[in-house]
């Protein structure tokens, strides 16, 4: 029987602030690694807050910020390899642009058009999955039934605060769990699940503590760091890799904008602290970091958001020019074998 | 051709179906080592290890979400639900995904799985290991219902879910699992979904049903015998309907009683009354009757007779219909 671990309930940090606190560094990084992270930092503001824009011009609809949340998704993925499945929630919408999917194709999803459905296989990443925790389970059924086949994809499944109450988190950590299944279960606690509190959600001290629950390891990490996430992740997906099972890991930040497009959080937030977050926020702080290594300067930081913005400007040009989708495809996709109705169904939309 | 118990015949399916491909694996409570409740799984972890027979933790929900996780490493997982009520909570799996996931994929990934739980009363049992949840399967988008009411059938139609490349759920009559024996072809026996079987040829009057209720029509029809002839349509399967089969027998007849066991309002029955009324109007000599269970909570056992359709019950409807 193995022996009971209590989670590591210490903020992992790697990034100093350039003051007191000294900076760290993560062993087996080269200087490219840290770019490659600081570009998909990058690469995933400008997505999100060129969103925001987009949904003011209504060029998309409803979108869920994830401003502040990058170094989370970034640091992550650079720990895995390409046979890894990712398993977003919408707050990782463009999670898929680190594996290369096209900026369009997510937009689409935001504009609600048929192309913005992508095939998973693709880019081993599942489809963003709108229901609260529902696809922790997914994941955890994934990275079993890869280990069964004898095959070593991970897979990581990432959810908010919010879903550590839910009932699917807690099958699927369990399931996790029980079957020794390779996946790690990233929290992003940004400390709000809308409008809750995380202090209205739980009465347990740290997230993180659940892990001992179901028998496996747990990390705390600051979710700011992308450093500390890249780290704190490879370490689970090694241990995930070499049939160490599953990992919880609480990623710790602070939700600096609106839940979504359609959350007004003026009512229910305090806008002093989300200031002080936004001076702390995660991309310029890795930026910082970069610059006291001496490894990025301006120029080359300005390079690489303008890479970032010429990709999202060529990506909704080409989601804009995409002609309507067909109505039939109301009817397409949902079984392999097409219900007798929709035929009829079909023609009598189209007024026959 | 083998006698074979309802039961037998599923877990003579299992045997043969986990053999033919090894991709096929059966996951739930007590279906390893117990070799589930009713046994319909007996012998499995045994014959094919315990990866393919898993014992899972009690969780409906996981079971259901880890099967979609499975369908995507390239399994095709067949999920036990102990009793019908138990699968509620896997219903958030089921509407928010299984029966969308492929759809959200554009296609292009599927999910070959199968999901089945003995359902339906008369059997003496606690709360809540009674019910007839069919019409919460049949009204999600994606997924396919079927219910077989003999051994043949239930033996033919879990192969054909188990083989589909889209999610089926199939609901086993469990009060017939042991009380009703056929004959079951061996080895491989596949009954296409969406067709339905004419359990009993008649002239007078159509008796729709579908599981349990379909032997209890076979007696409503012999205690009618001396009076009409009752033809008894076996639904089978419960989305997609065959529709073709269910109007040729109205139009045969002209008269059609439905016979259900879950409560009425807005169950299965609805949806085939719905369809004669827009299809068979002109066939029909008077109203579509239906027999149902009652729109209470599936009652106390020592009553639970009173709430499940009886051969009066039909029969009462028949005569009403003919006297119309």
């Amino acid at each position: 029987m193995a022996q009971v671990v209590p989670a590591e309930r210490d903020l992992r940090r790697v990034i100093g602030d350039g003051d007191a606190v000294p900076d760290g560094e993560v062993e087996g990084l080269t200087e490219h690694d840290l770019l490659e992270l600081h570009r998909s930092l990058v690469l995933l503001r400008t997505y999100d807050e060129r969103s925001v824009v987009y949904h003011r011009q209504g060029r998309i609809g409803t979108y869920a910020i994830f401003w502040n949340h990058e170094a989370m998704q970034a640091g992550s993925v650079y720990a895995l390899e390409d046979e890894d499945w990712i398993f977003p929630s919408y707050r990782e919408s463009a999670i898929g642009l680190l594996r290369g999917m096209p900026a369009r194709t997510i937009l689409q999803w935001w504009r609600g058009h048929p192309s913005g459905w992508w095939n998973p296989a693709d880019y081993n990443v599942a489809s963003i999955c709108v229901p609260i925790a529902t696809h922790v389970p997914h994941a955890a059924g994934l990275a079993w039934g890869k280990k069964l086949r004898g095959e070593t994809a991970v897979a990581i499944a990432y959810f908010g605060d919010g879903a550590t109450s839910e009932g699917s988190f807690h099958e699927g950590a369990n399931f996790a769990a029980v079957t020794g299944a390779p996946v790690v279960l990233f929290c992003n606690n940004n400390q709000w699940a809308i409008s809750t509190p995380l202090s209205a959600q739980t009465r347990a001290d740290a997230l993180v503590d659940k892990a001992v629950g179901y028998g496996i390891p747990g990390i705390r990490v600051d979710g700011g760091d992308v450093l500390a996430v890249y780290e704190a992740t490879r370490e689970a997906v090694a241990r995930a890799r070499t049939g160490g099972g599953p990992t919880l890991i609480e990623a710790v930040t602070y939700r600096a904008a609106p839940h979504a497009t359609a959350d007004d959080p003026s009512a229910y937030i305090d806008p002093e602290r989300v200031e002080e977050e936004r001076k702390n926020e995660c991309v310029g702080r890795y930026e910082r970091y970069l610059r006291r290594l001496g490894v990025l300067d301006e120029a080359a930081a300005e390079q690489v958001r303008a890479e970032a913005a010429e990709l999202m400007r060529t990506g909704i040009a080409e989601a804009e020019a995409e002609p309507p989708a067909d109505v039939a495809l109301v009817f397409e996709h949902a079984h392999v074998d097409p219900l007798p109705a929709f035929e009829d169904d079909l023609r009598e939309l189209r007024g026959g | 051709m083998a006698e074979l118990t309802l039961v037998e015949a599923i877990n003579d399916c299992f045997h043969v179906e986990l053999g033919r491909d090894p991709d096929v694996m059966v996951l739930g409570e007590d279906v390893g080592r117990a070799g589930g409740v009713f046994r319909a799984t007996a012998g499995l972890r045994d014959t094919f290890g315990p990866d393919r027979c898993f014992d899972t933790p009690l969780a409906e929900a996981g079971i259901m979400g880890a099967a979609v996780g499975l369908c995507m490493a390239g399994w095709r997982p067949v999920c036990e639900m102990q009793y019908d009520a138990f699968s509620y909570p896997g219903l958030d799996q089921l509407i928010t995904h299984v029966g969308r996931y492929r759809w959200r994929t554009g296609g292009a990934m599927a999910f070959p799985l199968t999901i089945r739980m003995p359902y339906g009363g008369g059997v003496r049992a606690p709360e809540l290991h009674d019910d007839s949840p069919e019409t919460y399967y049949v009204h999600t988008p994606g997924v396919k219902v079927a219910i077989p009411s003999t051994p043949a059938d239930a033996k033919g139609l879990l192969a054909a879910a188990i083989r589909s490349d889209d999610p089926v759920v199939v609901l086993e009559p469990k009060l017939h699992y042991r009380t009703l024996r056929g004959e079951v072809p061996e080895g491989e026996h596949v009954v296409e979904l969406g067709k339905a079987r004419i359990a009993r040829e008649g002239s007078d009057v159509t008796l729709v049903a579908y599981g349990s209720m379909v032997p209890l029509c076979e007696r409503a029809a012999d205690e009618l015998a001396g009076e009409c002839s009752c033809e008894v349509l076996d639904v089978r399967t419960l989305k997609p309907l065959d529709e073709e089969a269910l109007l040729a027998s109205a139009a045969k007849t002209g008269r059609v009683v439905i016979v259900q066991e879950a409560p009425r309002t807005a169950g299965y029955g609805a949806e085939l009354a719905a369809v004669l009324a827009e299809k068979a109007m002109l066939d029909l000599r008077g109203p579509v009757l239906r027999v149902t269970g009652y729109d209470v909570p599936y009652p106390y056992w020592q009553i639970e007779d009173a709430y499940m359709p009886s051969v009066e019950r039909v029969a009462r409807a028949v005569r009403k219909l003919l006297e119309y």
